[in-house]
């Protein structure tokens, strides 16, 4: 080392810039690690839409469907139910879908594309427990004559009604979620995929 | 900012582990080439944990799903591929480092007193590493996982009376199966790795102790100026840590062109048996162990059963790598450096290193009466350098050692 004098501002921009460079390599190499928590191929493909055929489906049945290891409900309601939906809107949180809690093509009264079919997740807006599907007018332990059908989530209580709309004064905050899906035929409904339109 | 520093010193000696190993940890002027590939071991020991966290998150420690795993790793996770390579790559990274840093041992004299203790501590991880990288290559479940398994564990059945309980207690089964891949997964991701970060502590907490040896083989500690600082000495922060993120970068340059453009690097890092799933009932054609054990291999190879058993040449595998352990007290000679030792060490080691590379490269042959005959004298020279040690130690005239180091 010679009597030259140290250049501090020139070292300090070389420690600067290598210290930047070394943390935009160590940037990149966290992009691998972390998508490597991202579903895989596999997940996603297990994730596909999922078709069910509602040829067969009697008013009042439902059917249950996995799709992305969730319970989706596809039912069939009448019009009795489909005319008592509105009555009950004054009981309801949220009767006129103003949360984002369905694709806009469900946003309507019975929430959904084709009004006797309803396609729904099975899962409760409260802590995620699977409501049961209880449709008969009037059970006596679920308010009497004011219950005119809808689900029951027996892990806390919530109510909601065959449109999947939550009441008010329970638990649970939001509607049920309507997932994407479409007609592929007039019987064959595909639930993943928004219809072409959207 | 002082006032944090102060309450964690108060609480932790934080500014004192600081300077004492590293801001006034004061390390020879002197450092060359050789010097990197300590730091560059404990570089590869963090990527190979890193990656190895990643890729356990996917693999199935389960004869039935394990070698299917891989594949899913290596096709659906994403990234999944670049993890599996640079942890597959890292391994053999590991032992070239790992080799280069312990012929720079050999060149230099690091063993020798007062640093035989590092050195031994050296050789139980070398030997840890090797246990891990072998359970490691056993987990893919591909056919030189399942059959290079089998031929090593086998050696252990060659004990007498204890071997066949040997063989079950290791395998937990009649065969290579399910429960010894669980195992060997056990072991591989926690109990070695463990054993292997503690060793590394005790080889810098012991090499810290007595300080680094270097090219000149002289002890800086012995020429202090007034305020107690080695005079050839200066600080390894920022000296050193500087010089070894020069390294850093290069090695990392060299070891992910190979994991880009050659993860099995024609069969040496990755061999083709082993992307076809173990099957019990077919050998592969030609069988031989990663190229970082083959030189053990041929030793085991060399020598012919004798008395209707394996034992001879088994023991002889072992004696070979253990025997590493004794160098310190075998090299007699007064002079550290290979600069000032007396030409018959030089031309001792220079055929060491042949033999050790033949023996490598004969490990991974099929055997032939010329390759047999060819691994019986080399396996010789290779126990000669060792055995005949004291006596060409001590013999042939040394130069003159300097007072200080020769490199300004």
């Amino acid at each position: 080392m010679s009597e030259q004098e140290i250049d501090l501002k020139k070292r300090r921009f070389l420690t600067g810039a290598t210290s930047v460079v070394g943390a935009v390599g160590v940037g990149f190499v966290l992009v691998p690690f972390l998508s490597s928590w991202m579903p895989s191929a596999r997940a996603k493909a297990a994730g596909a839409p999922v078709d069910v055929d509602v040829t067969k489906l009697e008013e009042g049945q439902l059917v249950r469907v996995l799709w992305r290891k969730k319970p989706i409900w596809v039912f069939k309601r009448d019009k009795t139910v489909l005319a008592n939906l509105p009555t009950l809107d004054a009981e309801l949180v949220d009767p006129n879908n103003t949360e984002n809690q369905q694709p806009a093509y469900a946003k309507n009264p019975h929430r959904s594309i084709n009004p006797e079919i309803a396609v729904m997740v099975g899962i409760c807006t409260h802590l995620g427990c699977s409501p049961t599907y209880r449709p008969e007018v009037g059970a006596a332990d679920l308010g009497g004559d004011a219950w005119k059908g809808g689900f029951y989530c027996p892990c806390h209580g919530s109510k909601f009604d065959l449109a999947g709309r939550v009441y008010a004064g329970v638990p649970a905050p939001t509607n049920l979620v309507i997932p994407p899906y479409h007609f592929v035929t007039d019987s064959l409904i595909r639930i993943g995929i928004d219809p072409k339109a959207s | 900012m002082d006032n944090n520093k102060n309450w964690i010193d108060q609480r932790f000696p934080l500014t004192k582990v600081w300077n004492e190993h590293l801001a006034e940890y004061y390390t020879p002027r002197n450092f060359n080439f050789w010097y990197f590939f300590g730091s560059l071991a404990i570089l590869v020991l963090v990527i190979q944990i890193l990656t190895g966290i990643f890729l356990t998150m996917h693999f199935k420690p389960d004869a039935a799903l394990a070698f299917a795993s891989v594949e899913y790793i290596m096709r659906d996770v994403d990234w999944g591929w670049l993890i599996r390579y640079i942890h597959s790559t890292g391994a053999s990274a590991f032992f070239v480092v790992i080799y280069l840093h312990m012929y720079r041992g050999l060149l230099y004299g690091s063993y020798k007193a007062p640093r035989e203790l590092i050195w031994i501590l050296g050789m139980v991880l070398y030997i840890a590493l090797m246990a891990e990288a072998f359970m490691g290559y056993v987990l893919p479940w591909g056919q030189m996982s399942y059959w290079g398994a089998k031929v090593i564990i086998n050696l252990f059945g060659s004990f007498p009376i204890i071997g066949d309980i040997l063989l079950e207690f290791i395998l937990g089964d009649y065969a290579v199966g399910d429960p010894a891949l669980n195992r060997f997964f056990s072991l591989h991701v926690i109990a070695l790795p463990l054993i292997l970060v503690v060793l590394v502590f005790l080889h810098i907490v012991a090499l810290h102790t007595v300080g680094s040896n270097n090219p000149d083989g002289i002890e800086i500690k012995k020429n202090k100026d007034a305020n107690g600082i080695p005079k050839d000495g200066i600080p390894f922060h920022p000296y050193y840590s500087v010089k070894d993120i020069v390294g850093v970068v290069v090695f990392l340059m060299i070891f992910t062109s190979i994991v880009f453009f050659a993860p099995a690097l024609g069969g040496y890092f990755l061999e083709a048996p082993n992307f076809v799933e173990a099957n019990p009932l077919k050998t592969p054609d030609h069988i031989a162990p990663l190229w970082y054990l083959t030189p053990f291999y041929s030793v085991l190879r060399a020598i012919p059963p004798m008395f209707g058993s394996q034992l001879p040449g088994v023991l002889a595998m072992f004696a070979a790598l253990l025997i590493l352990i004794a160098l310190p007290w075998l090299d007699r000679s007064k002079v550290k450096s290979i600069r000032y030792r007396s030409w018959p060490y030089k031309v001792a080691l220079t055929i060491f290193v042949i033999s050790f590379i033949v023996l490598g490269w004969l490990g991974m042959q099929a055997v032939t009466p010329l390759y047999s005959l060819m691994a019986q004298i080399f396996t010789a020279l290779y126990f000669a350098f060792f055995i005949l040690m004291p006596w060409f130690t001590s013999i042939g005239e040394t130069k003159p050692v300097p007072e200080r180091t020769t490199e300004h």
